[in-house]
């Protein structure tokens, strides 16, 4: 379902060339739990935000589901983005004046879904995610597990077949960590593609395929149960 | 995105930064009711000016002796002229077909005394047109009686001012009043008119045209009025007026005329476009505003980074940020500009009520055109915050806490 070939991202700092991505193959299919790990500035982040669209390569070939989606407008790239890709971050990436319900439902609005199915999903996602007595609170005024929680539904609430997330626990203490990672790995059981960027070695080992990366290219790609 | 949510968007936005956009809501605000204010103190400028020019009546055409010459050797002004106008020119140009009514005017001063009191008063001689012509009204008493105007006929109607100071309140009508060496009956007071452009009649004594010929012992008329039958007969009314004169004076055209409809016009033109002027020296605040919303918006944009971020990765597409900024700053100004005209309203009412005798008017096009502005610099101003918003780097966007 996620197929890059021959994938280079190279900024410009200064007057010097960073080659972020260097010639990057990879494909993950449909379903599959993927981790990416590898030290700061390895170039992790850059490959989840080119699989996420929101940067481009500077060469290279990228399909989603089958299509090309390299040269797509901007139009084009924010609707592939909104059907195909859930976002969970870090830092939570809540809208601060904006309720748990509502951040929850800005996906919907964008996509421009009519508001009786969008109060219907919301009120499904809220109860899924154990959110039902925090639904009109602030963000301010929940803990991080349950800030990351109302992140989780926010990403799911389109249905898209890939999840990314960019260290999802960094910013939670264990317990609450865990419990993300639980809601994480039950959406990837249903069927959606998790892709996991971390440095946390322990998280990275619970992927079934891991990915490790050194100087913006691909330096070991092994399945668990396998030697590495 | 449906339009019914963008609004709802920009509107949470807005409430969130309260202080922000009470800022922009006052600075909008201010713009908009001095636009509303000025304007409507120039309309009731140029209505004052105006309504006082329509006050001496409709469809009035003034023809003064001598003409204004712009050729040949020494300037010449008003009344140059060898030839009088005369009461056979006046009664001449009843025979045209466009003229209703003609009231020839004698003017002069002599003393006046009735009772025991005398005084310096300005004499009128006219006809009983006069009253028609002038829209004049009476107190009491009858104007001039209807009799041919060669005749003389000792009556007089007097001003108030007049009427006060000679007969205080004791009962006028019938008094004899002494005008120079001849004695006139008092048939009619004046209502008090106040100063109509120039003469004011509580301080006058009408008496019969060719009274006031004798008694100044000139058969010289100071202008003659002339009421035509419409306002459309105004131009070929002249044209009688004209040609009839030219007959009358061996082939001269010696006389002025003047209407009354070109007098207002002038004024009118030079009044609305005052009030334009003023308008669009209100309008600078207007500008002023527009570009304290762009600032502030872009603030806003660079405060909102991560937001933009988010929403660009959760499936904004750029042209939809660019929707969703451009409509806050068009709501922003929309609303500063609803309590702009709230305020310039009120400001327009509280100068009609300190000031009663001044028609103060809020003309049609100023709201309209205040609102439009408003729009304008809103939008026009949101566009670069807008396309700032639009074109962030997602992903550097993102990286920001």
């Amino acid at each position: 379902m996620i197929r890059l070939n021959g994938i280079n991202r190279n900024f410009t700092v200064g007057d010097q060339i960073v080659h972020a991505l260097k010639d990057v193959d990879l494909a993950i299919a449909a379903g599959e739990y993927v981790s990416v790990m590898g030290p700061s500035g390895s170039g992790k982040s850059t490959l989840l935000n080119t699989i996420s669209l929101l940067d481009r390569p500077s060469f290279g070939n990228y399909e989603l589901n089958g299509k090309n989606v390299t040269d797509l407008s901007d139009q084009e790239l924010a609707r592939v983005r909104r059907e195909n890709i859930g976002f969970v971050f870090q830092f939570f990436h809540l809208i601060a004046r904006l309720t748990a319900a509502e951040n929850i439902e800005m996906p919907l609005i964008l996509a421009g879904v009519d508001r009786n199915q969008r109060t219907q999903r919301v009120e499904q996602a809220i109860a899924a995610y154990g959110l039902g007595n925090r639904a009109d609170h602030r963000p301010d005024q929940l803990s991080g597990g349950q800030r990351q929680r109302v992140a989780i539904a926010r990403a799911t609430i389109m249905r898209p077949g890939i999840i990314l997330a960019d260290e999802p626990t960094g910013n939670l203490d264990r317990h609450s960590g865990i419990e993300i990672v639980d809601l994480l790995e039950r959406l990837n059981r249903d069927g959606v593609t998790l892709l996991v960027v971390t440095h946390d070695p322990a998280l990275g080992k619970r992927a079934a395929r891991r990915i490790t990366m050194v100087d913006g290219a691909i330096v070991s790609d092994s399945l668990a149960g396998s030697t590495d | 995105m449906r339009a019914a949510d963008v609004l709802l968007l920009v509107a949470k936005s807005i409430r969130a930064q309260r202080l922000r956009s009470a800022l922009i809501l006052i600075a909008m605000a201010i713009g908009v009711a001095a636009v509303i204010v000025l304007a409507a103190l120039g309309e009731g400028a140029r209505r004052y000016i105006t309504g006082e020019f329509s006050a001496l009546g409709t469809n009035l055409i003034f023809i003064l002796p001598g003409r204004s010459e712009t050729t040949g050797g020494q300037p010449p002004l008003l009344g140059e002229t060898p030839r009088d106008l005369t009461l056979d020119d006046a009664l001449a140009l009843l025979r045209s077909p466009y003229i209703a009514n003609v009231a020839p005017v004698v003017i002069g001063s002599a003393p006046v005394s009735g009772g025991q009191r005398e005084r310096e008063s300005n004499i009128m001689g006219s006809t009983s047109d006069l009253l028609a012509v002038r829209h004049l009204n009476l107190a009491q008493g009858r104007f001039l009686p209807e009799i041919p105007a060669q005749r003389a006929l000792p009556v007089c109607v007097i001003g108030q001012t007049v009427r006060n100071e000679l007969f205080g309140s004791r009962p006028v009508l019938g008094q004899w009043l002494r005008i120079g060496d001849r004695r006139f009956r008092v048939i009619g007071v004046l209502a008090s008119e106040g100063q109509s452009v120039g003469v004011d009649f509580d301080e006058v004594v009408i008496v019969p045209v060719a009274s006031a010929q004798a008694l100044f012992d000139s058969p010289a008329l100071f202008r003659i009025l002339v009421e035509t039958k419409s306002r459309g007969a105004t131009m070929p009314a002249i044209e009688d007026i004209n040609r009839t004169i030219e007959e009358r004076h061996e082939g001269e055209n010696d006389v002025t005329v003047i209407t009354q409809d070109s007098v207002v016009h002038t004024f009118d033109v030079i009044l609305t476009k005052v009030t334009l002027g003023i308008a669009g020296i209100a309008a600078i605040s207007l500008a002023v505003s527009g570009t304290l919303i762009m600032n502030v918006m872009l603030v806003s944009v660079s405060q909102r980074t991560a937001e933009i971020g988010l929403l660009k990765a959760i499936g904004a597409a750029s042209a939809q940020l660019k929707i969703l900024f451009l409509a806050e700053a068009a709501l922003l100004s929309l609303t500063g500009a609803a309590a702009g005209l709230a305020g310039g309203y009120a400001g327009a009412l509280a100068v009609a009520r300190l000031y009663p005798a001044f028609p103060i008017t809020v003309p049609g096009w100023s709201p309209l055109a205040a609102l439009a502005t408003a729009l304008a610099t809103g939008l026009l101003f949101g566009v670069l915050p807008a396309a700032r918003a639009a074109k962030l780097d997602p992903v550097e966007a993102l990286a920001r806490r």
